[in-house]
């Protein structure tokens, strides 16, 4: 009986050596497009391979219940799976609060399981698996709940917060060293995990919305390290190596993104971008700017011959990449070069502009990276802006008292004319004003960001019959 | 207690380095799916939340499981098909059909 039992084990620890592999060929084909959804298909084979080698696990005795939340799970994840891909980032948020929260309750139960003689070893990680993803699951919900605009989006800052988020994170570490010295104090656990819950609260508050992709990509890295914690209590591998993985992309992805801000982990995370905005927007000042007419920038595309068209939320929140891609089919259609320039932190999550486009239709290789384009500028005729804001900001390269000065932008004002599409001369989100508005081959477009886009189209097809 | 310790740490270091040179070569193209595949991944801690169900160990254990199953489960799923959907999105403007 125990051979038997021992040699279900070494296949159970087979069968999660190959699902470990197939993780990781999954990741590595998702590097280009042409790649990328056989990386799915091996996700998907060894995230089977290790759900069936988990059933044969010795002493399961129940398999109805798991076969009934199998059921219900996969009932909640269809509709999740579907979402528009403009509340892909909500959607994102949303499931590393799943992720996270599944992460807790295991770990909370096997506390209760285990005490009142949890080994010390355990003990810790135990308390880093549930700290940090009970963390998880308020500030992903915090996220989540401010991109679907269920929560105010303006940042929440207020005197001594960094003092407070300190000094509650420092209350969990202490409370999870006495845990380890004495895991019969159960009455403790629920302090610590419903401090670990108010943290992700007031991580989350002093977030404004053009901190969104830093803080989604860190909520993923702590996801997948909680999960690489509870790896380490159950002595499962397979999990360490899941949790490495996720903990690692998302820890590349909130590098890659503070970059782009050109802004610290610690000032995203405890500096909120409001206080900053408040000083800047005090400076606004009534300078001339230029308008023009749907016709009127119709008629200077037409002319063109290279046009680079750089979209960001605000074309999200339009829906105006269907309309885009139309204009990018009518001006193709006239022989004229269109290409794309992607800012890393456009829009509200990592990738989320060249998801919005490819679901457009757009060809993924007219989506160019803001280091690829930058040099193209100059040869540009014209740059035609869609809702973005920050990321094509002159001040940033010259201006040393602007908030973003350092942060790397799109050079667009080095394009023979630029014209913005905006529904006023309000300050964006930060509420920086923006000095490209006042510049000489600057034109304004005013209005909603799909109407104007598709009246240019209108303009275009019109002249061209 | 002490080997086992040892022997995770190393795996955990072996994979957070696999990671990182694995997905620094993602084209940032891709981050978006990029993060729902590795969320999906992630919910692999479904496998510890079964085993919780499925001993039936205590009446918590067992319902903090049902919880944790559902709520893994549902990034299984939903986590591959939206990564599916945006991946088939993608395409060059390469002619590939007539």
């Amino acid at each position: 009986m125990t051979a038997l039992a021992g040699n279900t084990q070494h296949i159970i620890e087979l069968i999660y050596l190959v699902a470990s592999a197939l993780f990781i060929l999954a990741l590595k084909w998702m590097n280009t497009p042409a790649t990328a959804r056989r990386g799915i298909l091996a996700g998907e084979i060894g995230m089977v391979l290790a759900i069936g080698g988990t059933l044969l696990q010795q002493g399961i005795v129940d398999y109805q219940w798991i076969a009934i939340a199998l059921v219900i799970g996969s009932g909640i994840g269809v509709p999740l799976g579907l979402v528009q891909m403009t509340a892909v980032p909500q959607r994102t948020a949303l499931s590393h609060a799943f992720g996270a929260f599944c992460v807790t309750l295991v770990g909370t139960a096997e506390f209760y399981l285990g005490t009142p003689s949890i080994p010390g070893f355990k003990m810790s990680v135990l308390c880093v698996e549930v700290i940090l993803g009970g963390l998880t699951v308020t500030g992903s919900l915090m996220a989540a709940g401010k991109l679907q605009e269920v929560l105010p989006q303006r940042p929440i800052t207020y005197k001594g917060q960094n003092f407070v988020n300190l000094a509650l994170l420092a209350s969990t570490a202490v409370i999870a060293v006495y845990l380890v010295h004495n895991p019969g104090a159960t009455h403790l656990y629920p302090v610590m995990v419903g401090i670990a819950l108010i943290v992700g609260v007031m991580l989350v508050i002093p977030i404004g919305g053009a901190d969104m992709p830093t803080v989604i990509s860190l909520l993923n890295s702590y996801a997948g390290l909680s999960a690489a914690a509870m790896g380490f209590v159950l002595n499962n591998k397979l999990l360490i190596v899941a949790g490495a993985l996720d903990g690692s992309s998302g820890f590349i992805l909130s590098v890659i993104m503070s970059k782009a801000m050109n802004r610290s982990f610690t000032n995203v995370v405890f500096g909120a971008f409001g206080q900053v905005a408040a000083s800047a927007a005090g400076a606004q000042e009534a300078r001339p700017v230029k308008s023009a007419s749907p016709e009127e920038a119709a008629g200077i595309l037409a002319a063109a011959s290279k046009v680079v068209i750089v979209p960001g939320y605000g074309m999200a929140v339009a829906q105006a990449q269907h309309k885009v891609r139309e204009l990018y089919d009518a001006l193709s259609k006239r022989g004229i070069d269109v290409r794309f320039a992607i800012h890393p932190v456009a829009g509200r999550m990592p990738g989320h502009m060249n998801v919005l486009l490819a679901e457009a239709d757009v060809p993924y290789d007219r989506l160019m990276e803001m280091d690829d384009i930058n040099g193209d500028f100059p040869q540009t005729d014209v740059s035609l802006i869609i809702g973005a804001n920050d990321v094509t900001n002159p001040a940033a390269k010259t201006d040393k008292s602007s908030p973003i000065y350092g942060m790397p932008v799109l050079d667009v004002e080095k394009s023979h004319t630029v014209m913005v599409i905006k529904r006023s001369m309000n300050p964006g989100f930060a509420g920086i004003d923006n000095p490209l508005y006042y510049m000489d081959q600057t034109l304004m477009l005013f209005g909603d960001a799909k109407v104007f886009v598709s009246n240019i189209v209108k303009e275009l097809s019109a002249s061209h019959s | 207690m002490g080997s086992t310790l040892i022997d995770g740490l190393f795996v955990f270091m072996l994979a957070a380095f696999i990671g990182f040179e694995v997905i620094k070569r993602i084209s940032p193209l891709l981050h978006t799916p990029l993060m729902s595949i590795t969320n999906a991944l992630d919910a692999i801690a479904v496998v510890g939340a079964i085993v919780l169900v499925g001993k039936h160990e205590s009446r918590l254990s067992f319902i903090l499981g049902v919880l944790a199953v559902i709520a893994a489960t549902s990034n299984i799923v939903g986590g591959f098909l939206i990564t599916d959907r945006m991946l088939r999105m993608f395409k060059t403007s390469r002619p590939t059909k007539p």
